[in-house]
């Protein structure tokens, strides 16, 4: 048995680190500060963000998280799917998995900037993408500064967290369910759709969840490649933050983030339950 | 003569260049119940998976009536599969587990309905559609498995040690429904189990496998009562093996003692494996017979003791109805004709 008392670090550190600041950024979002410090009750913060600016950049920023999530979807899930037969295939002849999982997961170890840097000598306009274009003489594209870089660059930055959690559901399928649906008549698609999909949506729930969350707030990944012209809201909500005066406001947004991703999170719950009792096609 | 339904031509199967079928050639007559029977790694298992489609000779051919199965992908075959492991699909329900394959053939649902209640009410488990596959019990899990098999009507069912999962007295009642199952559907099952006592209750055919070889085919009776080789006779049931020197037609030399018996055709001083079941073996108190020896132990086996009588080294296993004490001294008498003389192997 563990003693009680050998949580208590951990009950301060929270208390510390996570309430306080939490509670902190509630105090901050229902009150104003007046220039001569005094703070009150007030819902303007809230109120304030229901303006069309400020719903364009929430609305583009959720639109710009779901264009992840789904290049993330369709490149993570082959590239799991692989890497999990792979390894199947090895176990089932008694070897340890193979290390190219890591080869997906090992740049999440790199400096994030020389990451996002290394991004620039490739879109940039003179970069080698569009010197490898002129090369094959076909036109020059300008991605840098555009939404398509930052689909890009949240797409890199995050896809091993779509990896991940589908690649360790798929793994866990057993071989012999996938045999069981052969052995029923099943084609490799329907085997696909009908068994290792449905099997693998928890992973596929957890995968989106992982991604969608970080892209939606996410705020260094679209400064970056959009150079600071483009408004998402974890840029609204860092350049609101960083003024005193402004930290009310930031503080209100980061709480509509919050409930917006504590909802998005109970309808992927939801949709995960009714989808174990439901065959998908 | 029986129509041949699955024929085996020189088959042959290695895995990273492990034999594990070596030069396999045989047929499965159409209605037939047929178990494959070895100890685990002889490859019984992995015939089977050649039958379904899941592996494929290294050579040889697998003909099903008539047509060579090298062509034809696992679900284009007209075999069904009881996994060892159940292999349920978890993410359905009863229900749509055994609807599964009649799904992918696109039945309408008022024909699905009629054959899966069908199917659940000859595995006793009616009333079960909507229960999620977790909350089944292993013996109810691997009555929905041959359930979710037998509702497609294949023509060869094929099961992979199914009751191996299962407790002694469930395991002995599902032996006699699977066979009666059998006879109700007039379908072929391939049956694969390393319990000689499972194989013998069930089987019209029983085929004897170690290393990858056959030993020895045929009804439960004539392998029981006739093994080919030391190996059958033991693996089918308790023997005493004793080597043996054969004198002539009719006499054979076991530990020293001349013994009539009924076997011929033997070299004179060949080297044989002299095969006796324990139940043959009877025990006398008078000390004038053949061979004397001492009862080292006794085990009530219910019907039977099992006793265990040493003498010249050799053990003896004997079952009787009457319990000898332990350090008591006995006889041994054989019959001839329960005296089984097999060429060494």
């Amino acid at each position: 048995m563990y003693k009680k008392s050998l949580s208590y670090p951990h009950l301060v550190w929270m208390t510390l680190f996570v309430v306080a600041p939490m509670l902190l950024i509630f105090f901050y979002a229902f009150t104003h500060s007046d220039s001569n410090g005094a703070a009150g009750f007030t819902l303007d913060n809230f109120t304030k963000f229901v303006e069309p600016l400020y719903i364009k950049v929430m609305l583009n920023s959720i639109w710009i998280a779901l264009l992840s999530v789904v290049f993330c979807l369709l490149f993570g899930y082959p590239v799991a799917m692989i890497l999990a037969n792979k390894d199947r295939r090895r176990a089932s002849l008694g070897k340890k998995p193979g290390g190219l999982l890591m080869l997906f997961v090992m740049p999440m170890w790199m400096n994030v900037m020389l990451r996002l840097y290394s991004w620039l000598t490739i879109l940039q306009p003179d970069g080698l993408l569009n010197r490898f274009l002129n090369l094959l003489g076909l036109p020059q594209v300008n991605l840098m500064y555009t939404y398509s870089a930052v689909v890009l660059g949240i797409v890199y930055d995050f896809i091993p967290f779509m990896i991940m959690p589908i690649y360790s559901v798929l793994i866990k399928i057993d071989e012999s369910v996938i045999e069981a649906a052969q052995d029923l008549g099943a084609n490799k698609y329907k085997v696909f759709f009908k068994v290792i999909l449905p099997l693998s949506m928890p992973g596929v729930v957890s995968g989106i969840t992982m991604v969608f969350l970080p892209a939606l707030t996410s705020f260094y990944i679209s400064d970056f490649f959009s150079g600071g012209q483009f408004m998402l809201i974890g840029n609204l909500i860092e350049k609101n933050f960083k003024n005193p005066d402004l930290r009310n406001f930031g503080s209100a947004i980061s709480i509509i983030l919050m409930a917006f991703a504590f909802l998005s999170m109970h309808v992927m719950k939801i949709f995960n339950k009714s989808n174990r009792q439901m065959d998908m096609f | 003569m029986d129509k041949h339904l699955i024929e085996f031509k020189n088959v042959f199967k290695t895995f990273d260049s492990d034999e594990v079928l070596s030069n396999i050639n045989f047929h499965i007559n159409e209605n037939e119940f047929l178990t494959l029977l070895g100890p685990s790694g002889c490859g019984k298992s992995t015939l089977l998976r050649i039958i379904a489609g899941f592996e494929s000779p290294t050579s040889g051919n697998v003909y099903f009536e008539g047509n060579d199965l090298s062509s034809i992908a696992p679900y284009e075959r007209k075999v069904n599969t009881v996994f060892q492991k159940y292999a349920l699909f978890p993410h359905l329900d009863v229900y749509d587990n055994i609807a599964f394959g009649l799904r992918i053939k696109k039945l309408d649902s008022k024909e699905i309905d009629a054959k899966v209640k069908k199917v659940l009410d000859m595995v006793n488990l009616s009333g079960f559609e909507k229960r999620t596959v977790s909350s089944l019990s292993g013996g109810q899990q691997q009555r929905i498995a041959i359930a979710r098999a037998i509702v497609n009507e294949p023509k060869v069912l094929l099961l992979d040690e199914p009751l191996a999962a299962l407790d002694l007295k469930l395991r002995k009642g599902m032996q006699l429904e699977l066979k009666n199952m059998q006879r109700e559907l007039g379908i072929t099952f391939i049956y694969v189990t390393h319990d000689q006592e499972e194989a013998l209750t069930m089987s019209d055919t029983v085929v004897v496998m170690k290393n990858g070889t056959i030993q020895q085919i045929g009804k439960p009776t004539d392998i029981y009562n006739e093994p080919v080789n030391a190996y059958v006779a033991d693996f089918i049931g308790e023997s005493n093996i004793i080597s043996g020197v054969m004198k002539k037609d009719c006499l054979v030399n076991i530990m020293g003692i001349d013994m009539d018996c009924v076997d011929t055709g033997f070299d004179t001083d060949e080297n044989v494996d002299v095969v006796i079941r324990p139940e043959d073996v009877r025990i006398s108190e008078v000390d004038d017979a053949m061979i004397c020896g001492v009862v080292e132990s006794v085990i009530f086996k219910g019907v039977h003791y099992e006793m265990v009588i040493v003498s010249d080294d050799f053990k003896w296993l004997v079952h009787d109805t009457a319990k000898y004490d332990i350090g008591k001294k006995v006889s041994l008498f054989v019959k001839p004709f329960d005296i089984h003389i097999m060429k060494k192997s």
